[in-house]
């Protein structure tokens, strides 16, 4: 679906008569496959590389050095430009400043109106979006009067209804809270489970990052972890030295192990972590009660 | 110490529309605590700190500061305003001067205080959070988003408030930033003796830090008390859609399956030790198998 | 802010609410137009009756209309009180060094029913439209314009645009003056340099967050192929139905007759 090779990007900082200063690598020899139906996720701290990756993958940015190439079409060729941006939708941070519409169903609309799709596929289209991401009883509302979670599930739907075979998610969630950030969690599972869209969502919360077949960590522009969320969460020491956070139960799962418990690596949940130190099933405590 | 005794406010009041933000609030918040005060988006949170430091008059009942009425008719609140300091979400959007210093003096220079008194204030606050002096002359723009966040609490810091109150200091903050953030509220509480109120709707964030946890939902506290009183609660919370930390359930589900263990441990290192403690039943369980 | 309710869409369902919003927009400026043909009771009379008939069918609540009126009652007072008392003619009261006379008396009360009428007959325009129809009607019927070169799908993407950001640049202005309130700055300073001063903590924040916000919105738009007004379609193009043609009927009916109760002097 996606392939990135040796990409670099290069900010140039430039002076007031507008000559190249200096240049900031944000983007160093980064390489990544995503293949089609994936759920990853790219994790990493604020200045790390990972909105200045989703970019380049949506042509809103092109590399310095290096291709980025989505499904089989160079980003780098301006000819494949609007077929690229159809294909691999986007998601922005700011849930207020990527709605265009001043009602939901006309902000779904906006992207396929764009595309110069019919008038009757629009509706067809809009309305399936909003089923979708289940706001159907959203849809003549003004989206000023709707929550963080509402927005976000709002702008997944208008990337939707351009029938895209990919979706970026560039931090979704870092300005909502934690009902809202559910909200939307489950919409791009849902997504990529029931849909089957490719899903490459870009946060710094890493119980998002669980659920995804794939985790990438980002750390100054290149990558440094990858693996599946067990291989990747169960490397401690290494999160906590890329000041990511790792979940409370494989912390302490971690803890234990140090204190002398024999316990595998990698425990991700409370009833692995159960297993591990050998305690009966739910149901079995149940039966002797 | 701030008394706060029975009020209550209306939006929109005299309206088919009115809405009690607040709902007849009792409570005292006495000098050196530090507390969190928790809720979901909506709960009045916002509203209730507004009223502290009066930006916001009640509707009816009275706030007393020290023992006077903040909203009589001569109490001066902007020197209230300098006791009582507030930081907004998201503070850096209120940067407006070249450069983090005069930025920073913008609140002493309004409680009229002499330029040399201003700039020795604005440099105490802003080596508290954690700037260097050749920090000061830099745009306020240039900054990253935790140094940013960071500046603006000077702002308010550089006023000597006995009482700081935060509104969601760690919003859109990464793991970084915000332990960053986190530990220097903790220190000002310790060191200065500042009274904190930190305003989240993450129960993780205030856990490890917190004296006193205050609850609110439609406009009122459904619960206060230290943190391991109320984390037992997790019915409670759940039912007004906030949930308790992930340990906490993670203690749970082991106790649930027969580990006889205390579910009080608020962080995942107390919870080891905890575990530890039970280490004889856990050897016991495994040598049956 | 939140009071004013002065021509703020009003969601219901009524013919007015479905009627084709290039007839409203033209239906408003003919109306306008004609309160200031007629100039006589009848014709004032007709006006009114004609606006009432509207206000009925919008199925906008009367008290929510009055309400927005609140906002301009002001500028209504002010109005009226300088025809009262500067227009010349035959005194009827006076007192200190004010006069009112016949003539002023009757200006007067036409000014004032004219104004009301005319806030009126616009605020139900925008009551009963939102402001994307409004946008889109403008742009259809400005389309004429565009073989003079007039960007008119730029100008009306602006419009939209502004409309939709208005609200959340208000709030985000609220939200900023407390937070420098909160720092000790003051507002309610009497002197108007010192006024001036300070409101420059809140608009260099509110400036660059607008930029901020107009420079996430573009790449957004972008993201989602926006590539200007070229080969774009519409989810809900403008297409005259039966009961637009019928309201334009009626429309044409009631400027011909405020045009005869002017020309034949009533």
């Amino acid at each position: 679906m996606i392939q990135i090779r040796n990409l670099i990007h290069d900010y140039l900082r430039r002076d007031e008569e507008g000559n190249v200063e200096g240049s900031h690598r944000a983007i160093d020899h980064v390489n990544l496959d995503v293949h089609p139906g994936e759920f990853i996720a790219i994790l990493g701290h604020n200045g790390s590389g990972k909105s200045t990756l989703a970019k380049h993958i949506n042509a809103l940015l092109y590399p310095t050095e290096g291709t980025v190439v989505v499904d089989g079409m160079n980003t780098a060729d301006e000819q494949n430009l609007w077929k690229i941006r159809q294909e691999a939708g986007m998601v922005f941070q700011n849930p207020d400043n990527q709605i265009i519409g001043q009602v939901v169903e006309e902000d779904v609309g906006f992207g396929p109106e764009n595309m110069g799709v019919p008038t009757e596929e629009i509706w067809e289209r809009v309305n399936e979006s909003l089923r979708i991401v289940e706001i159907e009883h959203l849809r003549k509302k003004s989206p000023n009067r709707l929550s963080g979670g509402q927005k976000q599930r709002v702008s997944i739907a208008g990337v939707i209804a351009m029938h895209p075979k990919c979706i970026i998610l560039d931090e979704p969630t870092a300005m909502l809270d934690p009902s809202g950030r559910k909200e939307v969690i489950r919409a791009a599972r849902a997504l990529n489970k029931v849909e089957d869209i490719t899903i490459i969502l870009i946060t710094h919360y890493m119980e998002e990052a669980i659920y995804a077949d794939r985790v990438f960590v980002m750390d100054e522009g290149r990558i440094a972890m990858q693996g599946t969320p067990r291989e990747v969460f169960s490397d401690v020491d290494r999160m906590k030295e890329l000041r990511l956070d790792v979940p409370q139960v494989t912390l302490l799962a971690d803890e234990l192990r140090r204190k002398g418990l024999d316990l595998p690596a990698g425990i991700l949940t409370a009833d692995e972590l159960a297993d591990a130190l050998g305690l009966k099933e739910e149901t079995d405590v149940r039966k002797q009660a | 110490m701030i008394e706060v005794k029975d009020v209550c406010y209306t939006y929109e009041a005299g309206t088919a529309m009115a809405v009690n933000a607040i709902d007849h609030i009792t409570t005292t918040i006495p000098d050196g605590q530090f507390i969190g005060l928790i809720g979901h988006t909506g709960s009045g949170k916002s509203t209730f700190v507004q009223m502290l430091n009066g930006l916001i008059k009640c509707s009816s009942g009275q706030i007393l500061y020290n023992g006077e009425d903040i909203n009589a008719e001569n109490y001066n609140r902007r020197q209230l305003r300098s006791h009582v300091g507030l930081v907004f979400q998201y503070p850096e959007h209120q940067l407006f001067e070249t450069d983090i210093l005069t930025d920073v003096m913008f609140g002493p220079k309004n409680l009229g205080l002499s330029e040399e008194e201003c700039r020795s204030r604005a440099e105490q606050a802003l080596y508290a959070v954690g700037f260097k002096e050749r920090h000061f002359t830099q745009s306020p723009f240039d900054l990253s988003g935790g140094q940013k966040r960071r500046a603006a609490i000077a702002g308010v810091l550089a006023m000597k408030p006995e009482v700081l109150i935060l509104d969601e200091p760690t919003a859109g903050l990464d793991p970084m930033g915000r332990d960053s953030i986190l530990d220097l509220v903790s220190e000002l509480n310790r060191t200065r003796n500042i009274t904190i109120v930190l305003v989240s709707h993450s129960m993780e964030d205030v856990a490890r830090y917190v004296d006193r946890i205050m609850v609110m939902n439609d406009g009122h506290f459904i619960l206060d008390g230290p943190p391991t009183d109320i984390f037992v609660q997790v019915d409670k919370l759940e039912e007004v859609g906030l949930s308790a930390p992930e340990i906490t359930y993670v203690l749970r589900k082991l106790k649930a399956r027969g580990l006889d263990i205390d579910t009080n441990a608020l962080t995942y290192e107390e919870a080891a030790e905890e575990i530890l403690r039970h280490r004889s039943q856990l050897e016991a369980l495994r040598t049956r198998e | 802010m939140k009071e004013i309710t002065l021509g703020q869409y009003y969601q219901t369902d009524s013919v007015l609410h479905r009627l084709d919003p290039r007839v409203k927009l033209i239906g408003t400026f003919c109306y306008i137009i004609s309160l200031f043909i007629v100039n006589s009771w009848p014709g004032y009379v007709a006006a009114g009756i004609f606006l009432a008939v509207m206000i009925l069918l919008s199925h906008v609540p009367f008290s929510y209309i009055v309400r927005g009126m609140k906002a301009i009652a002001f500028i209504l007072t002010v109005t009226v009180l300088f025809n009262l008392f500067m227009t010349p003619g035959e005194p009827l009261v006076s007192f200190w060094k004010l006069t009112v006379t016949r003539e002023g008396l009757s200006f007067a009360v036409k000014m004032a029913v004219r104004l009301v009428f005319l806030i009126i007959g616009s605020s139900l325009m925008t009551l009963t439209t939102t402001p994307t129809q409004l946008t889109n009607a403008m742009e259809d019927l400005m389309k004429p314009l565009k073989k003079l070169h007039v960007p008119v799908h730029e100008i009306a993407m602006m419009m939209s645009i502004a409309l939709r950001f208005i609200p959340i640049l208000m709030e985000e202005t609220d939200k900023i003056q407390k937070a420098q309130m909160a720092r000790g700055a003051d507002f309610e300073s009497k002197s108007i340099i010192q006024r001036v001063k300070s409101m420059v903590p809140i608009l260099v924040p509110l400036f660059i967050s607008a930029f901020r916000r107009a420079n996430d919105l573009a790449m957004a738009m972008e993201a989602r192929c926006y590539h200007g007004g070229e080969g774009r379609t519409r989810m809900k193009p403008l297409i005259y139905q039966r009961r637009d043609r019928i309201a334009y009927g009626v429309l044409a009916a009631f400027f011909c007759l405020c045009l005869s109760l002017r020309l034949l002097k009533f």
